[in-house]
């Protein structure tokens, strides 16, 4: 018997409020599915379950404020008892009369279908809806079995932007998490900081000419290239890109936290899976993805924890580089500043080239600045053939 | 269409993708970027549902021509024969 606890998303999660149960009592769960949603201090979050197995018992409540561990529910695996209070098991779906050969393990019984006319939704949800006056039957449900969970209504009907003392409170708790991580990372994580101009004529080119026979909603940002470029360093230069926890541990896979920024201020890094691994289209979905999912307030909680280096765009605000502070427990960030139109000496002439600066913020207990050099020039030669990336 | 409807379709989409935007308050020279802080990603989006809406496909080079409400406005009513 499992328990399924409050994760902790990040280095400045102490607590979170339960909001929503996606799953009841008897369902069934795989690893990675998103059984309930907590608001955190920085926004709502999805939490996935990292088990297998039917669900005993829930033990929190909605609305209940619970501390990062505490048990919100009781996860049975395949091949247990059920405990006392559970309700007696679905009857075993009858044998095919003809022996399949080679048969898989059947398939875990679907959770029970719900009595006829009843529309499958989220308590949470079906509360809402009923205090929101809006009928379920209009509504196509998204969640597990097609259920109707909380982000279906809203998906359905707005809601009305939040009141200005709402988000000022909801950027004051933001801020509170953000200076809390950052006073934990400058007082643990002794800092070093590199800043590398590079050229980023070829890749500037290269964009330019990809856009310009793309419609607008197939088009490539700048920051996809930049993201796909550091993912595939990191992937080489190992020191940068990990956790550190009892010591230092590299991970072999790069997941890319993506620096949003969100609007009216705050800042969120979810983590793209496997940066390295995807194409320059699939990076730029990603992104676009997890920015709106940010906004919204509807990041999962893998996302929230399974960054293993973050990457930032300082975007067209006019600054060049920034000297960043490190989201523990990774050990690296880093980050793009404007690029920009400067001189440069090409084979002996002096032309105008787009450039940008790379800084690096990174951490001496996993790496020293000679492998930070050759981290950030290995990303200057990787953008130099965008067309490789 | 109008030049008034093109210019409400553009703050239409404009306010889909910064939703703490008041349409009421918001002034035709008000900048996309420098006053009302969208980003790289969200002038891609605005592009794509005008795409979308209006049928006009706003080449990169010509964002300046969108970066104001008022600017907007007159350069969507030109491209749509207006």
């Amino acid at each position: 018997m499992g328990v399924f606890r409050m994760p902790s998303l990040g280095a400045d999660m102490e607590a979170g409020t339960l909001v929503e149960w996606l799953v009841q009592p008897g369902d069934h769960v795989n690893r990675g599915d998103v059984v309930a949603v907590v608001e955190t201090q920085k926004g709502a979050i999805e939490i996935e379950i990292f088990e297998e197995g039917e669900v005993a018992r829930l033990d929190a409540s909605l609305g209940q404020k619970l501390p990062v561990g505490a048990p919100l529910a009781l996860i049975r695996g395949a091949g247990e008892e059920a405990p006392a209070e559970a309700p007696a098991p679905a009857p075993q779906p009858e044998k095919a009369a003809a022996p399949a050969p080679a048969a898989p393990a059947a398939a875990a019984a679907p959770a029970a279908a719900p009595a006829e006319g009843v529309i499958p939704a989220s308590p949470a949800a079906r509360h809402e809806a009923r205090e929101r006056e809006i009928d379920l039957a209009t509504l196509t449900g998204t969640g597990p079995g097609g259920a109707i969970v909380l982000a279906d209504l809203d998906r359905a009907r707005p809601r009305p932007a939040p009141q200005v003392a709402d988000r000022k409170q909801m950027l004051a708790e933001m801020r509170k998490a953000i200076a809390a991580a950052m006073s934990k990372s400058k007082r643990e994580i002794p800092h070093y900081y590199l800043f590398h101009r590079i050229d980023l004529q070829a890749a500037t080119d290269w964009l330019n000419a990809a856009n310009e026979s793309r419609p607008p909603e197939e088009r490539l940002l700048m920051g996809a290239l930049l993201l796909k470029a550091t993912a595939r360093a990191a992937a080489i230069s190992k020191a940068v890109n990990g956790h550190y926890t009892d010591g230092f541990a590299a991970s072999k896979e790069v997941h890319a936290g993506f620096a949003v920024a969100l609007r009216g201020g705050g800042l969120i890094a979810p983590a793209i899976r496997d940066t390295d691994k995807l194409s320059l289209d699939e990076v730029m979905a990603a992104m676009r993805d997890v920015i709106a999912r940010a906004r919204a307030g509807r990041l999962r909680s893998s996302e929230m924890t399974d960054g293993t280096i973050t990457v930032s765009s300082l975007g067209e605000n006019g600054v060049d580089a920034m000297g960043g502070i490190i989201y523990p427990p990774q050990v690296a960030l880093v980050t793009f500043g404007t690029p920009r139109q400067e001189p440069a000496v090409v084979d002996g002439q002096v032309v105008p080239r787009t450039t940008i600066t790379i800084s690096l913020a990174a951490d001496h207990r996993a790496s020293d600045g000679r492998l930070g050099a050759k981290f950030l020039t290995e990303i200057e030669t990787l953008l130099q053939d965008p067309e490789a990336l | 269409m109008t030049p008034d409807d093109i210019r409400k379709a553009f703050i239409e989409e404009l306010v889909n993708i910064a939703p703490d935007i008041d349409p009421d308050t918001l002034e035709g020279d008000e900048h996309l970027q420098d006053d009302l802080e969208l980003d790289s990603m969200d002038i891609l989006n605005l592009v794509a549902a005008i795409h979308k809406r209006l049928g006009v496909s706003i080449a990169e080079e010509d964002y300046p021509q969108i970066e104001t409400p008022d600017k907007a406005a007159a350069y969507l009513t030109q491209r749509l024969g207006g």
